[in-house]
């Protein structure tokens, strides 16, 4: 038997993971960081000291048995590693690309409390890629339920919910307004950050176990959510359209032609290949361009305007560096490629070039005042502190609001923001339907609202009456042996 | 019912207005169901098109069809009057979007549409003589060869006042003419509906706006998805800023900002303009290498103000 791993024994530093040189990168589309190969993986693998409390898959929000899969992967054998993943996660490469592990599965990770955390997403990654590349997937054995299950936006929320409710054994289908399914993974994060390829790979696992895609169907408007469970015979539906409708900074000049929303930039770019020379969609090139807001929109849409040719790209954000929601890595990512960022500055006017464009922005200095409600130092302006910033386009990325469209079309209950009203399960006010991701809770990440889209599975099964074999974990049954696992065919993919 | 596999966007049928307007009837059973009169699809020709929004000019539930009235501006809206034969199908078409016009209880309305404007507001003239009202319908085009649908609007229209830029048919002016004509022969009209060019629906709304007429109008600025995401499709409507996506397409014409409406729609000129003279460029290099091919004119591009949602 191997000796034990202690702190002492492990690896001690991180394995750095191979990045595209940033002055090179910040001109292509390609990844920035290249993945970890097999003896990288090992190394970092070596340093989880597969501790019994597993502090990491609490921190996860889709439960993955972390060490499960970390110790496969030091057994040299990917495919394990996939097979333990699989169960919980279908989206591996996506989420070990966007997830905020540092807030998550690494920071409560117990070599973390006296070394850098074992990089799990990364390993992560490395996992999902394999599969990718080696055309792995694992359909589960599916006895079909005779149940139907519309779910409406095919975005990281709307895909956990199909992914879990298929393995359950219901009839699957997805509606997608846009022409492609991916929700925000597609027209939202960057290739550089996650390529589409990768999106569409995961997608069409979730084919393989059965769910059908439907595109250019805008629910609300074609048929209501009222209308999938009385007419077309959904026994229960999930609502995940994410929040969309951004907001737009309330100051003159917010209409000139200079300004969009990075969502408008990054639809252009990322989904619509405006980038691309074979591809009809325009977009706005601006050489000098000031991007507002800090978070990670706002260091795609960045990122995304140095690639399209920007020669300078800057970051005003009303707040501090430590108040800047975007992860730290983003942020590192965008400084190293060039980025200037002006911290505690507000815009308070676009300037007008006089022919509908933007030649620049007043702005003000800001000083952090009292906590807010966000818990975070009020950014107060500072009087008499204007100056004016030369750029000739502007792009907000500073939140968006609660999409209207489902609240315009359905008798659903709405909060006072206008989001979707659930309970702790997820259920709507209409039985039947439930709801999750950004529609619910405002912005947030990927990952959250892939498990909101599980939760709502979990939920959507009980209602139905569904068996949860996610519920009876091992542990919890007789005789520790879960019939609803490891009940897996694997399929090789034709070549 | 079966909800999947909802359409191909087969074209079942094509009419030739002129050398620039075209109609396509696209099949779409549940959206022919779902329409209602002001909504508008969004159209991809092809897998690397653009995505344009175009007002639904007509929907019938029998035949599962939904027609759109193009004008051919811009290089996908040309590209698309070459390439849409009847039996070929559109990438994708997505609606219908927008809220419905509020097709009112008023009982005398003034049915106003310009250029493309014309085939929007036959669906909102039928839907107000559907409802009982006394419906005054006026047509602007600029001549009259460019004339379509004259019959179709006498079927549901009280009265028709036709104008012409040049005089060739109806009435010689625009149509804030006919809306002045109209409004000197009844003192009690409720309400005007205006669709056409931000330019005319301005004049209607100016025409109106002396006589305290409540006057509609359907806006047609830019926009990528239609679904409330990307915000190009801003318009300031008094004090406030709506997407005319999601809160629109209907507003009130004496509320809105025409002029901002009509710079905005200026953003992509060049590039448009830029890529339909490459996009006929290359057609004619095409024809240079295919001697039987017809050749294909280079048009004149109209003024971007005459393009009616997209193009």
């Amino acid at each position: 038997m191997a000796k034990k791993k202690t702190i002492r024994t492990i690896p001690q530093e991180r394995t750095p993971m191979r990045e595209q040189e940033a002055r090179a990168r910040a001109k292509n589309f390609e990844e920035v960081a290249c993945g970890y190969d097999v003896d990288e993986a090992l190394r970092e693998a070596e340093r989880c000291l597969l501790c019994p409390d597993q502090p990491c898959v609490a921190g996860c929000p889709v439960g993955i048995d972390i060490p499960g899969f970390i110790r496969k992967i030091g057994e040299k054998n990917t495919r394990g590693a996939y097979d333990v993943i699989a169960e919980t996660n279908l989206l591996a490469a996506v989420c070990g690309r966007v997830c905020p592990q540092e807030t998550q599965c690494e920071e409560v990770c117990t070599v973390g409390e006296s070394l850098e955390a074992v990089a799990i997403g990364r390993l992560e990654r490395f996992v999902g890629d394999a599969a990718i590349r080696e055309g792995w997937v694992n359909v589960p054995h599916i006895e079909p339920n005779g149940f139907r299950i519309g779910i409406v936006g095919s975005g990281p929320a709307g895909m956990a919910c199909a992914a879990d409710m298929a393995k359950a054994g219901c009839e699957v289908t997805v509606f997608e307004a846009f022409h492609q399914p991916g929700g925000v993974l597609k027209y939202g994060i960057p290739d550089f950050r996650l390529p589409n390829e990768v999106v569409d790979a995961e997608i069409e696992n979730l084919r393989k176990i059965g769910v059908r895609f439907e595109c250019n169907t805008l629910v609300g408007r074609l048929f209501t959510i009222e209308q999938m469970v009385d007419e077309l015979g959904f026994h229960a539906v999930f609502i995940g359209t994410g929040a969309g409708y951004p907001s737009m900074l309330g100051v003159p000049g917010d209409s000139l032609n200079g300004v969009l929303s990075a969502n408008e930039l990054l639809t252009r770019c990322n989904l619509m290949r405006a980038r691309d020379a074979d591809f009809d969609t325009p977009i706005p090139l601006g050489k000098r361009v000031a991007v507002i807001g800090a978070g990670n929109t706002a260091m795609d849409a960045m990122r995304v305007c140095l690639r399209l040719g920007a020669e300078k790209v800057y970051c005003v954000y009303r707040r501090s560096r430590d108040e800047c929601p975007a992860r730290a890595e983003e942020v590192h990512h965008a400084e190293q490629e060039g980025i200037e960022f002006h911290w505690l500055t507000a815009p308070v006017a676009i300037l007008d070039d006089g022919k509908g464009g933007v030649r620049g922005m007043r702005c003000i200095r800001m000083e952090l005042g009292a906590p807010d409600d966000s818990g975070r130092r009020r950014p107060v302006p500072v009087a008499g502190s204007e100056f004016d910033f030369e750029c000739d386009q502007v792009v907000y990325a500073i939140g968006t609001n609660a999409n209207p469209i489902i609240g315009q079309t359905s008798r659903l209950k709405l909060d006072k923001r206008g989001y979707i009203a659930t309970d702790e399960d997820l259920a709507t006010s209409m039985p039947g339907v439930f709801a999750g991701g950004d529609i619910v809770t405002g912005a947030a990440t990927v990952i959250e609202a892939m498990g909101a889209g599980r939760k709502a599975a979990r939920g959507m099964k009980a209602y139905l009456g569904l068996r949860d074999p996610a519920r009876a974990a091992a542990g919890e049954t007789l005789f520790g042996i879960d019939p609803g696992e490891h009940n897996f065919v694997r399929l090789r993919a034709a070549a | 019912m079966e909800p999947a596999g909802l359409s191909r966007f087969e074209i079942v049928s094509r009419e030739d207005f002129s050398d620039v307007t075209y109609l396509l009837e696209v099949r779409h059973p549940l959206m022919a169901k779902a329409a209602r009169p002001g909504q508008f699809v969004i159209v991809m020709a092809h897998e690397h098109g653009e995505r344009i929004p175009l007002t639904i000019a007509d929907f019938d539930r029998a035949r599962g069809t939904v027609t759109l009235v193009i004008q051919a501006v811009g290089k996908t809206t040309r590209e698309m009057q070459q390439s849409c034969k009847v039996g070929s199908t559109l990438h994708a078409m997505v609606g219908p979007m927008g809220i419905p016009s509020p097709i009112s209880g008023a009982k005398k309305v003034v049915c106003v549409g310009g250029g493309l404007g014309v085939a929007p507001i036959f669906p909102q003239a039928r839907g107000f003589k559907e409802n009982g009202a006394y419906v005054i319908g006026v047509l602007g085009f600029r001549t009259k060869s460019l004339v379509f649908w004259e019959d179709k609007f006498r079927s549901c229209c009280d009265e028709l006042i036709l104008c012409t830029d040049d005089g060739s048919a109806g009435l010689k002016g625009l149509v804030t003419e006919g809306i002045r004509r109209a409004i000197e022969k009844h003192s009690d009209i409720d309400e005007v509906v205006a669709i056409g060019p931000p330019v005319m629906m301005k004049g209607c709304a100016e025409a109106t706006r002396a006589h305290k007429i409540k006057t509609l109008v359907s806006l047609n600025p830019i926009m990528v998805d239609g679904t409330g995401m990307c915000g190009g499709c801003r318009v300031k409507i008094g004090d406030q800023v709506k997407f005319a996506c999601v809160d629109g397409p209907d507003f009130d014409g004496h509320q809105v900002d025409f002029d901002d409406l009509m710079t905005r729609l200026r953003r992509y000129t060049q590039v448009e303009r830029a890529a339909a003279e490459r996009w006929s460029a290359n057609c004619r290099m095409k024809d240079l290498a295919d001697p039987a091919a017809p050749a294909v004119e280079l048009l004149e591009l109209p003024d971007p103000f005459d393009d009616v949602k997209g193009g």
